[in-house]
């Protein structure tokens, strides 16, 4: 029994010498290890056009609070990691934009803890780093994140195509009436009574606005309509591009309707790109020339409701188009008819009356109730908290 | 050669936006039917382009510098540079024409010319002097923009100042209760208007004892006044919204297919 006691006594000697050697005779705190993120993955970003690698990773539980993550980067064969990022725990993800398409990198990611000492007693403790597999980027064929915005305009282009055929095969069709685009001839008719001229202002975007080219389509009409009536138009235009387009448009409607003596250069006109110059210049028109039909239609800004309050006061008949919510109340509070929205870009099929044209505004109306009917499903859904719904109608 | 950058996006670029419209306008001299497919065929290929690289995120259509989608953009900023020197010459035809044959509103033309001219000349002389069109390096102004924060920017600002006196005079006749919709509107834009400015306290600040019950009044129709324009007002706005939204839609799908042609003044039959 002594000498089993001996070496017992002789083996907890062996194995902790430390602990004897120790002055005070207590056991330090053994250094805290400082954990590994989990699950990290480099993968070519999916959905984009190349040049960036996307670095996935799980924190790992009991992170210490002054953590980072630290990513780092080699590109193979060297072995040689550069600091690419340090990101704060949570984030769980990080996009390496700096990447080039056909390089191959390797990526690593750790954890630093700045409290915390490492075995050395020096603070800034960094945990085991976990290294990724080679990854290289490359551009994508289809955004998948957008694939329900893709069924949907693939949906919409359907019902239009098929409300297009459907207006070919005969069939007639109710388009309900708009007194705005109804009054068109009324208005250039009294220009041609009274002997004054149309004046038709496209708005001032560009012609890279879609509302600009649904007032062209419009002009394209009424131009036609100034030909066959004879009566004079004016044209003023901010935007170069706009002009030179709205030169064209009334220069064709006048040779479609056999008309070319009648049309001149200066009926399509430039003033200024200046928004307000723009303004005043064809506010001073409307009041020395006196136009008997001012059509104000397109994209417009503050310079609205200046220039339909001074037609106003000219006493001409207005008919006022835009899509913008802010401007319409202007033109509804200081115009005879407006067209609000929806009807602007139907105008040009309305007043073409082509069947053609017609059957698309009916798969515009059919896609809204469509719309109308998710809409509706939606909110029912969502109070009855199914958020399913909502969610893949989300677009990104 | 090794400058030369020929990428598939910038070849088929200029293929499609180059060389389709000069085929387009000497195949249109001996036959008009062609000159007038080839705008319809370059809108259809303007419009699929960027449609495309919302789907399609290869490098050669969508990447943010070297893509198709945003080189036509930058191809429209291009045409807009030559678009505008048409713009100054049609200024100054149009007006030379009206101050020689002395037309309604010629002075007004003889203005214009002379701004045009002045302007011009000073920012003529900044780039031929290499000061430019701004401040100096002492911190004074060119000529060019002494003309600019002198004339031409109280010029623009009195202009703007006008909307005041036509928002007055467009709520004056729009608030008229001469219906059930229009008695609606006035209602609607007087509690809103209330709602806005403290006008109870103001009322109220003569008589202190009313104070109280006029602060109450005035937060509740704050409170009003947030119902109306997040609720009615936001609802008819999104209803306009989404129907321009699919009106929009509807008319780039026609522009496109080449259905839609009267914004280039053709019509059934053209």
């Amino acid at each position: 029994m002594k000498l089993a006691a001996g070496l017992s006594l002789l083996a907890l000697l062996v194995a902790a010498p430390v602990a004897v050697a120790t002055p005070t005779g207590t056991l330090p705190p053994a250094p805290p290890e400082v954990p590994a993120p989990l699950a990290f993955t480099a993968v070519d970003r999916p959905g984009d056009s190349g040049d960036a690698i996307l670095l996935t990773w799980g924190d790992p539980p009991d992170l210490p609070a002054d953590a980072v993550i630290e990513i780092r980067r080699a590109q193979p064969p060297a072995d040689e990691w550069t600091d690419l990022a340090k990101v704060k725990p949570g984030v769980g993800q990080y996009v390496d934009t700096t990447a080039r398409d056909g390089n191959v990198y390797r990526y690593e990611v750790r954890v630093r803890s700045a409290g915390t000492a490492d075995s050395t007693g020096i603070a800034g403790a960094v945990g085991p780093p976990v290294v990724s597999d080679p990854a290289a980027s490359h551009d994508n064929w289809f955004r998948a994140e957008r694939t329900n915005s893709f069924i949907a305009m693939g949906l919409f282009t359907g019902i239009i195509l098929v409300s297009i055929q459907v207006a070919r095969s005969g069939r007639p069709l109710f388009i309900r009436k708009i007194a705005g685009l109804n009054a068109v001839d009324e208005a250039i008719g009294r220009a041609t009574e009274l002997g004054r001229k149309v004046l038709y202002v496209p708005g001032i975007a560009s012609v890279n606005d879609i509302q600009t080219v649904a007032s062209l389509a419009i002009l394209g009409h009424i131009a036609r309509a100034s030909a066959r009536y004879g009566t004079d138009l004016d044209c003023p235009n901010r935007d170069p591009l706009t002009f030179v387009s709205a030169r064209e448009t009334v220069r064709s409607a006048f040779l479609a309707e056999g008309r070319p003596d009648l049309f001149r250069e200066e009926m399509v006109n430039y003033i200024t790109y200046d928004q307000f110059a723009y303004t005043a210049a064809v506010s001073g028109r409307m009041v020395r020339e006196k136009p008997a039909a001012n059509f104000l239609i397109g994209h417009f800004f503050a310079e609205a409701l200046i220039m339909a309050e001074t037609g106003q006061s000219t006493g001409a008949i207005q008919i006022a188009g835009t899509a913008d919510p802010a401007q319409l109340p202007f033109f509804v509070a200081a115009c005879d008819y407006t067209l609000i929205g929806e009807e602007l870009f139907a105008a040009g099929a309305y007043l073409s009356r082509e069947p053609v044209l017609l059957g698309s505004i009916r798969g515009q109306d059919l896609a809204k109730a469509l719309l109308l009917l998710f809409g509706i499903v939606g909110i029912v859904a969502a109070t009855f908290g199914i958020t399913w719904f909502a969610t893949v109608l989300n677009t990104r | 050669m090794s400058g030369l950058d020929l990428s598939f996006g910038k070849v088929a670029l200029f293929l499609c936006f180059g060389l389709l419209p000069i085929a387009g306008f000497l195949l249109g001299l001996r036959a008009p039917s062609i000159r007038r497919q080839g705008p319809i065929i370059l809108a259809f290929l303007a419009g699929i382009i960027p449609i495309l690289s919302i789907y399609i995120p290869k490098r050669f259509l969508a990447h943010p510098e070297m893509g198709m989608s945003p080189r036509l953009d930058q191809y429209l900023i291009i045409v807009a540079g030559f678009a505008l020197p048409l713009g100054i010459v049609n200024v100054i035809q149009n007006s030379s024409r009206k101050a020689i044959r002395r037309e309604t509103g010629w002075p007004f033309a003889v203005v214009l010319l002379v701004g045009l001219f002045v302007m011009g000349s000073f920012g003529i002389y900044g780039a031929w002097t290499g000061e430019g069109i701004g401040f100096r390096v002492d911190g004074t102004s060119t000529p060019f923009k002494w003309m600019e924060e002198n004339c031409f920017k109280p010029l623009q600002s009195t202009i703007f100042a006008l909307l005041a006196f036509f928002m007055a005079s467009a709520a004056f006749r729009a608030f008229r209760a001469r219906n059930a919709e229009a008695t609606i509107l006035l209602v609607a834009g007087v509690l809103v208007m209330m709602g806005r400015v403290p006008l109870l306290e103001f009322i109220a600040t003569p008589f202190p004892p009313l104070m109280p019950a006029a602060a109450a009044a005035s937060q509740w129709l704050g409170k009003l006044t947030e119902w109306i324009m997040d609720v009615p007002n936001s609802a008819a706005q999104s209803g306009i919204i989404i129907g321009a939204a699919l009106g929009a839609a509807a008319m780039a799908i026609r522009v496109i297919l080449g259905i839609e042609r009267s914004y280039l003044g053709l019509g059934k039959g053209d």
